[in-house]
């Protein structure tokens, strides 16, 4: 054991920063995150004021500094010491305790850890979101956005097939949803009085979002049909057609409001709300994709050929997967419906289509880490660069040129998400056991 | 009644006669030889017994049921289990998951296993992650299990395939020129598979092959195809005397 691991020591010896972290374990860097989180919660206005800047930065002081280069400074300061030294130096110090738990936590069984650490994630976000309103709606929105780039990872990436029908299933998901909560709980003008108290609303989301997944699923399978039995472009074609189906008939219902939208969800969609579907959505995907039934897509979509003649049944494999990546499309679509307590068939369209491709091909294909990082990046930058207005539409695919030719198949591809080996200790020297 | 039967077997790709009045029988244990020049038609020929191509005339059966019709998994699953000329590897996955994925038809977790990662799911892959290990074991490559096969020496991914086509339980396993390209250590590397295989595994095979030594040393009886037609068929001694397959091979030659 020693003699592997003077190699991986010598690997990093020359970046000092880097060895100075290597040691500390997914829950050191949690640990250290809740202490931020907290510390911004309780200092976050007093040293806002002090350096200088109108309010706590919301997003890391990318948009003060974007806005008023004068306050430059004060923003850097700020991060540095809300977040950036805390977040180091407390993971740092408290390594040896939180690399012990780890390896206590890696002897119980996966989900419990797993448990563990999302539970402290969830207490960042909630902090962290407490500060502002905007980043409450940020981080809702970001994790929507991680299920619709992961669901279409595994059609387009997982599977090979380029479906561009993503928006038209979320429209579907987030239209059944409404319809369904708005019917029961509201008293709506155009579907009626309501039937049941609001009280029971969050008994009854979780079965208006799969009502929705359903209704995607339903709509992948029209799509599915005549498409799978042709090959390669036809199926983007198909798709594409589907998706301007979809909005133009959600334009001349009107029952749902048509062009002009439906609105008035109840507040359903709160943070632990929709944090949990999230888990839900990437656990779920990460273990399809893991199974070799799941793996079939990779099969199918690198030699399709050789897979029928291994047994797979590719027609039902890849009518599975679409639908599956339909479905999750359908309960993120609810999800926004209910973030936004609004939706308009518009907002479904070529330019959301555009957004969740990008999502997909910046992140990495194959790959459901490269998806998370995708779309938490791809929200987070765009929103950032908010303040350059029409600049930001020229940075913004700039970045997305420089990634397709440095890294054709995305920045994090075709790598496997490893739960265990994410939340592993970080033992590196004796001293530290 | 014979494992698998081939009869009156006829083919056309819209107006070209591909094969004509194929006839096959093999009986288990048997190992059979298909040989013939380039574009006689014998890929076609695998390619109609195993379901990518559905034949115009004619009845293919394994253990009497009619295989016509029926797609390519389906056959693949009963037992009819195939290599390529080319490989047909996946590039993106490990030794280990390919040959994990052939045993696709014997999953029974289904969807809920899938999605949620029931225990019945744990316990089948890891029963047939044992056995593609042991497969592995026997064809003497397990020791790349988890590498990349596009990383791997061409003998060894011929290895990988022939694992990955052994791993559905073939009853009769059909080799699409498994020599094809190979240096003389590979050529004797890879007789060793097959008397392995033969040994081990309780199958008849078919066998498309150039290199005439292979198909005399391993195959009881072979055929010649010539433009989708059989001109001859018999032992390898019988193949290799015959003018007509002389002919076929090297041209007719000139009275002197």
């Amino acid at each position: 054991m020693n003699a592997e691991k003077s190699p991986i020591e010598k690997e990093k010896r020359p970046s000092g920063i880097r060895r100075f972290f290597s040691g500390i374990p997914a829950l050191g860097w949690l640990v250290g995150a809740v202490a931020a989180a907290i510390l911004e919660y309780y200092l976050g206005d007093p040293l806002a004021d002090a350096f200088g800047l109108p309010k706590i930065p919301v997003l890391f002081g990318c948009v003060i500094m974007l806005k008023k280069p004068l306050l430059m400074p004060g923003a850097l300061m700020y991060v540095l010491l809300i977040y950036a030294l805390p977040v180091g130096i407390i993971s740092r110090i408290t390594s040896p305790i939180t690399n012990r738990i780890s390896l206590g936590l890696s002897r119980m069984p996966l989900w419990f850890s797993a448990v563990i650490h999302l539970a402290l994630l969830y207490l960042i976000l909630r902090i962290w979101a407490d500060v502002s309103d905007y980043r409450l709606l940020m981080l809702k929105l970001s994790m929507i956005a991680i299920m619709l780039t992961l669901s279409l990872n595994v059609i387009n990436g997982y599977m090979g097939e380029f479906s561009c029908s993503h928006p038209g299933f979320m429209a579907l998901g987030a239209y059944a949803a409404s319809v369904f909560t708005v019917g029961l709980l509201v008293n709506d003008r155009l579907l009626g009085q309501a039937v049941l108290p609001l009280s029971l609303g969050h008994v009854l989301f979780p079965i208006a979002l799969i009502l929705g997944g359903f209704f995607a699923a339903l709509g992948a399978l029209i799509v599915a049909i005549p498409s799978f039995r042709t090959r390669g472009d036809y199926l983007a074609i198909i798709s594409l057609a589907f998706m301007f189906i979809v909005k133009s008939l959600i334009e001349n219902l009107e029952v749902v409001g048509g062009p002009r939208g439906m609105g008035g969800q109840p507040d359903l969609a709160t943070l632990p709300t929709v944090f949990i579907w999230c888990v839900l959505c990437i656990w779920t995907i990460n273990n399809f994709v893991e199974s070799t039934m799941g793996k079939a897509l990779n099969a199918v979509r690198d030699e399709e050929s050789a897979a029928e003649a291994m047994s797979v049944n590719t027609r039902k494999t890849k009518m599975i997967a679409f639908m599956f990546g339909a479905f999750w499309a359908g309960v993120g679509g609810g999800l926004f419906a209910h973030v936004l307590r609004y939706v308009n068939p518009g907002t479904f369209g070529l330019k959301k289509l555009a957004e969740v491709l990008a999502m997909v091909y910046f992140g990495g294909l194959n790959s459901v880490i490269g998806s998370i990082v995708g779309a938490v990046g791809f929200n987070f930058l765009s929103e950032m660069l908010r303040p350059l207005a029409i600049f930001k539409w020229i940075i913004i695919p700039i970045l997305l040129i420089l990634v397709m030719i440095f890294r054709p198949t995305g920045l994090i591809a075709f790598r496997r998400f490893d739960v265990k080996q994410i939340l592993s200790p970080r033992l590196k020297s004796k001293e530290e056991v | 009644m014979p494992l698998l039967q081939v009869k009156n077997m006829t083919h056309y790709f819209s107006g070209l006669r591909a094969v004509h009045d194929y006839n096959l029988e093999i009986d288990p244990g048997d190992v059979r030889g298909l040989i013939g020049p380039n574009g006689a038609g014998k890929t076609t020929i695998f390619n109609l017994i195993t379901g990518v191509f559905r034949c115009t005339e004619g009845a293919v059966s394994l253990d009497g049921t009619s295989l016509v019709g029926r797609r390519p998994n389906e056959i693949a699953a009963m037992g009819l289990g195939r290599t390529f000329q080319n490989m047909k590897l996946w590039r993106h996955m490990s030794v280990l998951e390919h040959v994990k994925m052939a045993h696709y038809s014997q999953l029974s977790y289904g969807l809920t296993g899938a999605f949620l990662g029931t225990p019945r799911r744990k316990k089948e892959e890891s029963e047939i992650e044992k056995r593609s290990l042991h497969l592995l074991d026997l064809l003497g490559v397990a020791r790349f299990a988890d590498q990349n096969v596009l990383n791997l020496p061409y003998g060894v991914q011929r290895k990988v395939e022939m694992a990955r086509a052994l791993a559905i339980r073939p009853r009769v396993l059909l080799l699409d020129e498994p020599t094809v390209g190979m240096t003389p250590e590979e050529l004797a590397e890879m007789m060793r598979v097959f008397r392995k295989i033969r040994e081990q595994f309780d199958l008849a095979i078919f066998l498309i092959e150039h290199r005439m030594k292979v198909v005399m040393e391993l195959c009881e009886r072979i055929q010649t195809l010539v433009f989708g037609e059989v001109i001859a068929e018999g032992t390898p001694e019988e193949i290799q005397n015959n003018p007509k397959v002389i002919e076929a091979y090297l041209g007719k030659e000139e009275v002197a």
